[in-house]
């Protein structure tokens, strides 16, 4: 696999340390650190997971342990744009698959993966408890519901563009 | 606050909320004492705000301006429960129903109905709830809500979910008052063992032992924690209370607090529910302010705090232990019992640990006695249960009928029956723990005794009914796959015997099934039934074993005839052209990426099984339904 170069910006990591600092101390610190770095840095680069575990003063180990453990948690950079396909039962029978078939095709990857301009990536979930709009489709946060695997093409392309 | 300033709250808001509670001739005389006109509800639980309900919102507040309405109030609310028809907005006193509403909808009934002297626009009302003869029913009328009975989803949908004062006005923090001064911790305990109320997470362990126990474990700090890890995929009434109604999930732990003696608090929420984690912040926030959490409650000098943990999408952590892992930071694996966290829970302490919607249950009972409660139900399985019905049903939504409800009701009276005239085959229960119920015991009462008979169980309320179109084999493999994923790994039994199940089912779905699979099948099922460590790996195999009981010939026509009766299983399938229907149009062969059709223009056209990658783009675009597959 192609080593992710770390990017970090000082501005992301007084963020960080103003959340470690925040929970120094507290039972449980980790997992809420954790969020708090995905959401600053999008991902948790190796480089990042030392800071933690460092100012927690919890062993990499057991960091690097927990952040794989979750599926919330990546060790990738996702794309600029985030594809998330549910595929809970309600989608399942509605046909979610065959949604996940059409952006995996219409992107040229597979669920998991980043496009290699980094403007896409493709995961799927379980349940997003949008269950009435069954098969749905989260970009960016922004939920696509009752979908057919004809109509990716058009919403795909309002996020080509930009 | 004072439990008096609790009240004049409550009595204050009392007619704004009762209105939407009555029928429409009272409310239309209860209306004046509120100072609105009319209040419009929208729904702004996830499916409806999924489908924008925000702009319709914003689009009213617009609209009001123009028109000069300043006596109409607005109330974003949580999820009424008919997601299906999202989004949804209720206007009172009238309880005019409108579905499916857009910011121009919004903007018409603004002009026409909501302007003084306006009319209900009959047109935009959900089909329903117009008669024959023109009439309009309040939506508390139509069959959806009408077989309904709500005790946990009370205020969803009725009250502004971030609101603490309607909150309090529908009645939210009147049972913590009454605890506080009106019953002994152990009264309380006695109150809830009483009313049989049984745990909604999926077990269903009496909720008042699990008090006692702790109660009784010896430690010197305890603590009460809300399991909000709905993981179930296809339920989502956890979140629907969350988002409606937060307050009474805060006002539950609370009371359990003072029975069992602890002062601090965590509820442990999914992370992909944004809504119900941002409503739940909010709530704690403003209990915190208004006396309702932190020291000395009430005046009372009882002192509780609850902190929110998010999760980070592992389904093993709606384990309790698993789970108590999590909010201690670690990995969430769960580890052998006992201990029960009765006993040694979060950082080892006495930890007394229910689901949302049975903490939703905890306030109606104090309120109104254990005997209440206990009248509602079966036998041994007491109140309402709150059902996420979806799948291949028309009315598809949170549903909450008394204990013991047959199936039917909740299918077809309350359901709608099953889209395009469909036949009902099966409805799946307790999620990927669970197993389905086939047609034939479609008249069973829904409660936790009758439904662990037939093989399935109740779980946390999932509800996914399957048509004629669901092939029972694959939806086994989904689960399956589902339980492989999620496997923890900390246990052989599940970490292995989930992989292996899962290939076997691979295998009979891509048609080298062989007879001896379906032994292996039980074989292994009965090792990870007897030997894993936690409930996840345990009941893995359910889904599967209760396909093969009710559904056994279509395992078998897998495995003998190579054939998938559903048409689902893509190895299984061959595509035809009918020649009858063919019109010779070439539009198949042109969309065919394989180049597999073969044909003259005007005559029918052929498709060659070996080329064929299954697809489906000649089905997509034949106009003439002249490709089948078998």
């Amino acid at each position: 696999m192609a080593q992710n170069v770390f990017e970090g910006t000082e501005k992301q990591m007084s963020e960080l340390m103003a959340c470690i600092d925040e929970n120094r101390g507290e039972p449980g610190a980790l997992m809420p650190v954790l969020h708090a770095a995905q959401d600053i840095y999008g991902y948790l680069p190796a480089e990042v997971q030392t800071v933690i575990a460092e100012e927690l003063n919890v062993p990499l180990a057991e960091v690097y342990g927990v952040a794989t453990f979750y599926s919330q948690f990546s060790l990738n950079p996702k794309g600029k744009h985030k594809i998330s396909i549910c595929l809970g039962t309600a989608c399942y029978v509605k046909g979610s698959d065959k949604i996940l078939e059409a952006v995996e095709h219409e992107l040229r990857i597979k669920c998991g993966e980043c496009t290699p301009d980094k403007k896409f990536s493709i995961e799927s979930c379980r349940c997003v408890g949008a269950c009435g709009l069954a098969p749905v489709m989260i970009i960016d946060g922004e939920v696509y519901g009752k979908l057919s695997p004809d109509d990716v093409k058009g919403i795909l392309d309002k996020y080509v563009k930009d | 606050m004072t439990v008096e300033e609790l009240r004049r709250i409550s009595a204050e808001k009392a007619a704004l909320i009762n209105v939407r509670r009555i029928v429409r001739e009272q409310a239309e005389k209860l209306a004046p004492q509120t100072g609105y006109r009319k209040q419009v509800l929208v729904c702004g639980g996830t499916g409806c705000t999924s489908s924008h309900s925000h702009q319709v919102i914003e689009q009213l507040e617009k609209s009001f301006k123009e028109l000069g309405i300043d006596d109409v109030l607005i109330v974003k609310t949580g999820c009424f429960g008919l997601c299906a028809l999202g989004p949804i907005m209720i206007v009172y006193p009238e309880g005019a129903f409108y579905s499916q509403m857009t910011p121009e909808h919004a903007k018409t009934v603004a002009e026409k109905h909501l302007v003084k002297g306006g009319q209900i626009v009959k047109e935009l009302l959900y089909a329903e709830t117009v008669q024959p003869d023109g009439g309009v029913i309040p939506f508390s009328e139509i069959p959806f809500y009408k077989h309904q009975m709500r005790i946990a989803l009370r205020n969803c949908g009725v009250i502004a979910a971030e609101s603490i004062e309607e909150a309090i006005g529908a009645g939210d923090y009147s049972a913590l008052a009454r605890a506080l001064f009106e019953m002994t911790p152990d009264g309380v305990i006695d109150e809830i063992l009483k009313s049989g109320l049984r745990g909604r997470g999926g077990a269903g362990f009496p909720t008042g032992r699990k008090w006692l126990f702790t109660k009784q474990a010896a430690g010197d700090k305890k603590y009460v924690c809300c399991n909000a890890d709905e993981g179930d995929p296809g339920a989502f009434m956890d979140r629907s209370v969350l988002e409606g109604d937060p307050h009474c999930v805060l006002e539950a732990m609370t009371i359990a607090g003072y029975a069992i003696g602890a002062q601090e608090g965590y509820i442990y929420v999914r992370a992909e529910y944004p809504i119900a984690v941002e409503r739940l912040n909010i709530a704690i926030k403003q209990a915190r302010e208004y006396g309702l959490l932190g020291n000395n409650i009430l005046g009372s000098g009882f002192n509780f705090d609850i902190h929110i943990r998010l999760g980070a999408g592992a389904f093993v952590c709606g384990e309790e232990t698993a789970l108590i892992a999590s909010i201690e930071g670690h990995r969430g694996e769960p580890r052998p019992k006992p201990p029960f966290p009765a006993n040694s829970g979060i950082f080892q302490k006495p930890t007394v640990i229910n689901n949302v919607e049975t903490w939703a249950n905890v306030a109606p009972i104090i309120n109104n006695g254990y005997a209440w409660f206990s009248s509602i139900g079966t036998e041994r399985s007491k109140g309402t249960k709150v059902f996420a019905v979806g799948g291949k049903i028309n009315n598809v939504g949170l549903v909450e009928v008394p204990m013991g409800t047959p199936l039917k009701t909740i299918v077809y009276d309350i359901g709608g029956g099953i889209p395009h005239g469909k036949k009902f085959k099966a409805a799946q229960t307790g999620g990927p723990s669970g197993g389905c119920i086939p047609a034939k015991h479609i008249d069973i009462g829904m409660d936790f005794d009758n439904l662990t008979a037939i093989g399935s169980m109740m779980g946390s309320g999932g509800l996914i009914v399957m048509d004629e179109d669901t092939c029972m084999v694959d939806i086994a493999k989904f689960y399956l796959e589902f339980t492989a994923d999620e496997s923890c790994g900390k246990c052989t039994p599940c970490r292995i015997g989930t992989k292996r199940l899962l290939e076997i089912l691979d295998k009979i779905c891509s048609g080298k099934g062989e007879p001896e699979d379906l032994d292996k099948i039980k074989e292994v099922a009965e090792h990870m039934k007897s030997s894993s460590l936690c409930a996840l790996g345990q009941s893995a195999p359910n889904p599967i074993l209760s396909a093969m009981e009710h559904f056994g010939d279509e395992y078998e026509a897998h495995i003998y005839d190579k054939k998938c009766p559903a048409g689902v299983c893509k190895s299984l399938l061959n595509y035809h052209i009918e020649p009858d229907k063919c019109r010779g149009c070439t539009l198949c062969a042109r969309n065919c990426p394989a180049n597999a059709i073969s044909g003259a223009v005007k005559s029918a056209h052929e498709i060659d099984t070996t080329k064929c990658i299954k697809c489906g783009q000649c089905i997509a675009h034949c106009r003439f339904g002249a490709i089948v597959k078998k």
